[in-house]
């Protein structure tokens, strides 16, 4: 009963986050901020992991290739379908859960904590759409992370599977060509829209209906992360057999 | 004016507003004290619509709030400021930013009037040179002046401090005491402070009202709450060792 009342609290703020609109030119100005914090501020992180786990991948790959028969162009292949599919949409995401999801919970939640939030309801703004809807819009720009971290992580197997000696680069690139579907890309673009929009609402759920000081604002954080990263892969196997299968 | 009617307010079960009624006057500064746990708050934020109350009405200026539609609560809304325990100044914003939001969420104006108001009421508050420091970076009676400025930056009707003094040593709560006062004075505004700061009820209380248990235990001024015979009232302003001294002065013709 407890997480339905919460579920049903959850759909209920997301009608208040559309309503009654705040001044477009301030809304404009918090958008640019919010990316900044949310967008830019995780493209260093996201292309770090990006580059080593498609490394990691590459090595993975190629030391399970014992049976000479197959083709060493697999390590290719196997990188780019396990970063296109699951690690940069799926994996990536649940990191963001943490960096960018507590980001925004303990944001939300130090302004419920010290009454900023009582401050805008007394000036009659809606703190629901003033404070979730720029950061919603924001992470509109979070396919753009994925694009950049699918890239890199392809480099990264690219570099450690040549480098490393494992594949040479002609194969391994004839491997990145191979039985290439366009559409796995659209499924992983559909699945970062889908979960970009978990990582701005969930967090600030959390955050916007905390209670208790600064140990409450701790406690909203680890709940926002353990919650945005339970419904992100809950969803995930959900629009995978809906989309894939 | 704001008259409250006969205002009930429960949380879980539990009544912390049992039926108050009471009037505040513009251009007064009005008290509201009590102990800590006794409705205070509750009580401001009804007023401040934050809360609803169960039963009776709140009237600003013969407007009953409780009336309005969820548009027209929001327009009279716009014509309060408020002034947090905390100071509630957003942490990302620097002081002028801070006074200057009202005015870019609510007015149409253009940045140099905007900037020419803030200019005003941060000279008002006397914080002329404060204005690109962020919060973190000034004192809390600094902030409280902040926060004073910000309410008032819209020209609102009514104010509300929700205990302005606390945290703050004993010569800047004077400090802030008169500005509220001189500022209730000057806008014409109908100011109302949640306070257990017995030298604010000395300085500025004009009307005064003493809650316990949420319920109104007695109404009156400064003058009067130094006479009065309500025992809870007694106990509650001689509560301070300094107070007792003055009274036993007072008593022995001192």
């Amino acid at each position: 009963m407890f997480y339905l009342d919460d579920i049903g609290r959850y759909f209920l703020m997301l009608k208040k986050v559309f309503s009654r609109m705040t001044k477009a030119s301030v809304l404009r100005n918090l958008i640019f901020k919010e990316i900044d914090d949310l967008i830019i501020g995780s493209l260093g992180i996201s292309m770090f992991l990006a580059f080593f786990i498609g490394a990691v991948i590459a090595i993975q790959t190629a030391l399970n290739l014992t049976n000479p028969i197959i083709p060493r162009q697999i390590i290719g292949f196997a990188s780019r379908q396990s970063i296109i599919l699951e690690f940069a949409p799926t994996f990536l995401s649940v990191i963001m859960a943490g960096k960018v999801g507590s980001f925004i919970t303990s944001s939300i939640g130090t302004m419920r904590v010290t009454e900023q939030i009582d401050a805008l309801e007394v000036m009659g703004i809606n703190s629901l759409n003033y404070l979730v809807f720029p950061k919603i819009v924001a992470m509109c720009m979070y396919p753009f992370v994925i694009a950049i971290t699918m890239f890199v992580g392809v480099f990264g197997a690219y570099i450690a599977g040549v480098y490393g000696g494992f594949v040479s680069s002609s194969e391994f690139l004839a491997g990145l060509r191979e039985e290439f579907i366009p559409y796995h890309l659209l499924y992983a673009f559909i699945k970062t829209f889908i979960f970009a929009f978990l990582l701005a609402t969930i967090p600030s759920f959390h955050g916007y209906y905390m209670k208790g000081g600064a140990l409450g604002v701790g406690k909203a954080s680890t709940s926002a992360f353990v919650w945005t990263t339970v419904v992100i892969i809950t969803s995930n196997y959900i629009l995978t057999q809906l989309l894939l299968s | 004016m704001i008259e409250v009617r006969d205002i009930h307010k429960s949380f879980h079960g539990e009544k912390i507003l049992k039926g108050i009624t009471t009037t505040f006057e513009r251009g007064k500064t009005n008290l509201v004290i009590g102990t800590s746990g006794s409705g205070k708050t509750v009580f401001l934020k009804c007023m401040l619509g934050l809360f609803t109350p169960e039963e009776g009405s709140i009237c600003y200026d013969g407007t009953t709030y409780s009336d309005l539609t969820t548009k027209e609560q929001r327009n009279l809304r716009e014509q309060m400021g408020m002034v947090f325990q905390g100071s509630a100044l957003f942490d990302s914003m620097t002081v002028a930013e801070n006074v200057m939001f009202p005015l870019m969420m609510f007015t149409k104006q253009n940045k140099e009037e905007m900037q020419e108001r803030v200019n005003a009421v941060l000279h008002r508050v006397n914080l002329e040179n404060a204005h690109k420091k962020l919060p973190s970076e000034i004192s809390g009676g600094m902030q409280k002046r902040v926060a004073i400025a910000r309410a008032i930056v819209t020209r609102p009707n009514y104010l509300f401090c929700d205990e302005p003094n606390s945290g703050l040593d004993p010569r800047t709560s004077i400090v802030i005491d008169n500005l509220i006062k001189e500022i209730t004075e000057e806008y014409n505004i109908t100011t109302i402070i949640n306070t257990h700061d017995m030298n604010s009820v000395m300085e500025i209380g004009e009307k005064i009202i003493f809650l316990r248990y949420g319920l109104l235990e007695w109404e009156g001024d400064k003058t009067q709450i130094f006479k009065t015979d309500n025992e809870a009232v007694t106990d509650f302003v001689y509560s301070s060792n300094l107070f007792k001294k003055v009274r036993d002065a007072q008593l022995k013709g001192l």
